[in-house]
């Protein structure tokens, strides 16, 4: 009962948000550049949940979801530029074969721990954003021209269906067993907990979301590049997650969204962006060293709900 | 009710056990007594899975188990408690106990054990919702049994329950550990304290780098001038 009620006010609370949101960019209140900013938001939340699932609920050190972002973005151009499917179609396609490229390369790599994994992921990504360099049907290296399909509503939709999926799956059962993995994993093994199976489940559905995110930057900037996904971008959303606190979802949230607002203001100063955005980052974690809600929920720090309760 | 049947394991090169084998039967506590590296730790590991023997087999109740990956060996009975403990340290001693339990099914089993592990071990009791990761060494010793006895199992494998604790809570482990015999689990027991072991273990087995080299029932392992030699302490 209790759950179903956090649950309703949940819901109402993320319809609240999105009703002002809308009221307020049909008004006029909010013009194209700032509705430009709330749909990067959304893509970067997506992103930094996504990662967060891999890196801070089963504790698999992944620095390639950039490579998964892509293989979202292209093959969601692919289904519109090239087949005209219609553009939520399109979301799912990137999402399936992005996922299936986890499973792909998660499948060999999640053998490996700590400093390995990470270099096997960042290998797989370059290949995969090297694959597209290479392919001329999407354009090469010059990049590939996409019309502009989403807006506020689709990146919103995506933000709540990706945090709706991976906070249940923290909760559930098998959550509790990537957890465990992320804790100590020779102990998981050792209560029968399928620890591989497992690594790969989340693996597979953060690179899902990844790709959701990839569909939805594609068809927001025009023309996708294979450059954008470089290890830059998996360090970007590599930085939202640790500054967010690992194994917080809402602190991959609050890192998500206000990281986006330091981006954009900095937009203003642009000789000096670069030397602030680093700074802010040092100073967040010379005070927060766990990042800003360590692995607490945002839901926790107010005393609402449970400990380590579903968050929205 | 185990039988390990002339295994090998190798890390790498290594060659960590060379031609083991033992025997557990129903209601004994054995224990497997060595010095660091002797394969000790190498042994339970394989038992439950988390290492493939190269040759040789396991028996655990005439089915054939090495090989198997190790949720099918704890489903089938064998809970196995890692050296150090490692108990899940951002969870709370409840959330420990639960997971311990991850591949059962029936919740009022898994209620009843909640109580009888709180039973043995009443300290844990005190402390259902504290973060496991801020409990003391015996504790957390405590928490790393209860865990494996959620998964109730048949054969409790404890690996090295007395490290680094001090002497009046290896007693109490020690207790512990015949009380859990007396309600009917098996227990196979490494140890490097050979006193404690041997007193109150039914047999046991010698090893040195990687081979069995004495074994017999606890009184004649006691009185052995070589493993008082050994292990404990003078002739």
């Amino acid at each position: 009962m209790k759950k179903s009620k956090a649950f309703l006010s949940y819901s109402i609370l993320a319809l609240v948000i999105y009703a002002a949101v809308q009221v307020m960019i049909s008004s006029g209140m909010i013009d194209a550049y700032y509705q430009n900013m709330l749909v990067t938001m959304c893509i970067n939340i997506m992103l930094a949940v996504s990662l967060h699932i891999v890196i801070g609920i089963t504790g698999q050190f992944s620095i390639g979801h950039a490579g998964f972002m892509a293989v979202g973005a292209y093959f969601s151009a692919i289904a519109t530029m090239k087949f005209g499917l219609p553009f939520p179609v399109a979301i799912l396609i990137g999402a399936v074969v992005a996922g299936l490229a986890g499973l792909l390369v998660g499948v060999p790599s999640l053998r490996l721990k700590g400093d390995y994994l990470a270099i096997a992921t960042l290998g797989f990504a370059e290949i995969i954003r090297i694959v597209f360099v290479n392919v001329e049907f999407v354009g090469g290296a010059a990049g590939m021209v996409v019309n502009q399909m989403s807006n506020w509503t689709y990146a919103y939709v995506g933000v709540i269906l990706t945090i709706l999926v991976i906070a249940n799956f923290t909760n559930s059962r098998h959550g509790r067993g990537c957890i465990s993995i992320r804790e100590d994993e020779i102990a998981a093994d050792a209560m029968g907990i399928n620890t591989t199976y497992y690594k790969v489940v989340a693996f597979t559905i953060g690179s899902a979301f990844a790709g959701v995110a990839g569909a939805i930057y594609a068809h927001n900037f025009f023309i996708i590049q294979p450059t954008t996904f470089g290890f830059l971008k998996s360090f970007d959303i590599l930085i939202l997650v640790v500054l967010g606190g690992l194994g917080s979802l809402s602190g991959s949230v609050i890192a998500a969204v206000f990281l986006t607002f330091v981006t954009t203001y900095l937009a203003n100063f642009p000789e000096t962006r670069m030397i602030i955005y680093s700074l802010v980052l040092i100073i967040v974690m010379l005070y927060r060293p766990t990042g800003l809600l360590g692995t607490k929920e945002i839901t926790s720090v107010f005393k609402f709900g449970k400990r380590g309760g579903s968050s929205a | 009710m185990l039988k390990v049947d002339n295994i090998d394991v190798f890390y790498g090169n290594i060659h960590a056990l060379k031609n083991v084998s033992l025997e557990v039967n129903e209601g004994e506590i054995v224990t497997l007594i060595g010095a660091n590296g002797a394969g000790k730790s190498t042994l339970l590991k394989t038992i439950s899975g988390l290492l493939k023997p190269k040759n040789g087999n396991i028996f655990y109740e005439t089915k054939q188990i090495d090989g198997k990956p190790a949720q099918t060996i704890v489903k089938g009975g064998i809970s196995h408690v890692p050296e150090g403990r490692r108990v899940f340290a951002n969870m709370s001693v409840e959330e420990n106990l639960e997971l311990g339990a991850y591949l059962r099914k029936d919740r009022d089993g898994i209620k009843k054990d909640f109580e009888n592990v709180f039973d043995l071990f009443p300290r844990l009791n005190e402390r259902r919702k504290q973060l496991s990761g801020t409990l003391s060494g015996g504790e957390q010793q405590m928490l790393a049994m209860g865990r494996a006895l959620m998964a109730k199992p048949k054969l409790l494998l404890l690996d090295e329950p007395s490290m680094g604790l001090a002497p009046l809570i290896v007693k109490q482990i020690f207790e512990i550990i015949r009380m859990v015999n007396s309600q009917g689990t098996t227990v196979l027991l490494v140890e490097q304290n050979a006193n404690m072991a041997l007193s109150v273990a039914n047999r046991a087995y010698v090893i040195e780098t990687g081979k069995i080299v004495l074994s017999g029932t606890a009184k004649e392992l006691q009185e052995s001038d070589k493993v008082k030699e050994a292990y404990l302490g003078g002739v």
